[in-house]
């Protein structure tokens, strides 16, 4: 593929992959998704968090995984960071801490595929809005 | 950030590495005081070996006294608004430089927060991936209309929230297979004019 370089070239793009995503018809309905935020703040991007939000946009592109990833702010777990909420469609939130790299892996295979628990969350009434 | 996390932190060895983590720290304050706008510009003059980099938002701002607290790590933790390190810790990679940091506020108007760099000298920090950085902010961020300017010497590139919402005709750009798009548009760009020291 050509690299994108104007905004032309990314809505040509985004028409090439209209049939392998279902952008639209998703977006409009935000739960029938995987939504994970990565928590943010100086704790957080200090402790490698930008590395870990880029792993897992890159690696739910690579499954084609339906998901949204997006930024938060700090959790409140400085000591656990990275730390990452991620909500199954139907499913309550779950924050997980100290994610590292093949912990992002596991979650991804284990918990996000699977619905199975892995190690590493961090019990949490916490609500984000 | 209580002390306990300071220490776990450091024994992480975690750290504001480059550029690129203080532009996205700096710039989610603005989100987390409510901003609905974020500039955010750079203004790189090889020659001279000068960065400005400048956040400007229009969130819930802070009063005088406030803005005079804000880079002491010390008197801003037990604030009830949460200003951490994040402004120190730029401001230390701004002044170890020969550089400045200043912070100008009004209530309910918003912040306009300046660093100055000398690019030139051996304790300014790399650049880092800001391609990256900006991407990040704009399509991990619904709802705050980012825009990043890239000046360098003589040469610019502007990317926008709206401009990218607009061209996809979609509100929805936080999917992985759109942010990889984003993030390589805006790599080739900065790439193009040539903002790198």
């Amino acid at each position: 593929m050509a690299k994108v370089k104007t905004l032309d070239d990314l809505r040509k793009m985004k028409d090439e992959l209209k049939n392998k995503i279902t952008l639209r018809e998703k977006a409009d309905d935000p739960e029938s998704l995987v939504q994970i935020k990565v928590s943010m703040a100086t704790c957080g991007i200090a402790s490698g968090a930008k590395e870990i939000m880029n792993y897992f946009i890159e690696e739910l592109d690579n499954q084609n995984i339906d998901a949204v990833v997006t930024q938060t702010g700090c959790m409140g777990y400085c000591y656990a960071e990275p730390t990452i909420e991620v909500t199954l469609p139907g499913e309550k939130p779950l924050v997980f801490g100290n994610v590292t790299t093949p912990k992002a892996s596991e979650i991804i295979e284990k918990y996000i595929k699977g619905g199975e628990l892995v190690d590493g969350i961090i019990p949490d009434s916490y609500n984000t809005f | 950030m209580a002390l306990y996390s300071v220490v776990r932190m450091l024994e992480k060895k975690s750290r504001m590495k480059d550029l690129s983590m203080h532009v996205t720290d700096i710039a989610r304050n603005s989100v987390e005081a409510a901003a609905s706008q974020v500039i955010v510009s750079f203004g790189l003059d090889k020659k001279e070996g000068v960065l400005e980099v400048k956040f400007e938002d229009n969130g819930r701002g802070m009063s005088a006294e406030m803005v005079k607290r804000v880079t002491d790590p010390f008197t801003t933790t037990r604030t009830t608004r949460k200003v951490g390190l994040g402004l120190p810790l730029f401001k230390m990679s701004a002044t170890q430089t020969g550089g400045s940091l200043l912070v100008e506020s009004e209530p309910e108007k918003g912040t306009v927060v300046t660093a100055v760099f000398d690019v030139k000298h051996i304790d300014c920090v790399p650049l880092g991936d800001l391609a990256g950085a900006a991407t990040l902010l704009i399509t991990g961020n619904p709802g705050v209309e980012f825009q990043f300017i890239f000046n360098a010497n003589g040469h610019s590139y502007s990317v926008s929230t709206t401009e990218i919402q607009d061209t996809l005709g979609e509100k929805e750009i936080s999917q992985p297979k759109v942010v990889r798009f984003i993030k390589e548009m805006i790599q080739e760009n900065i790439k193009d004019i040539d903002f790198d020291f």
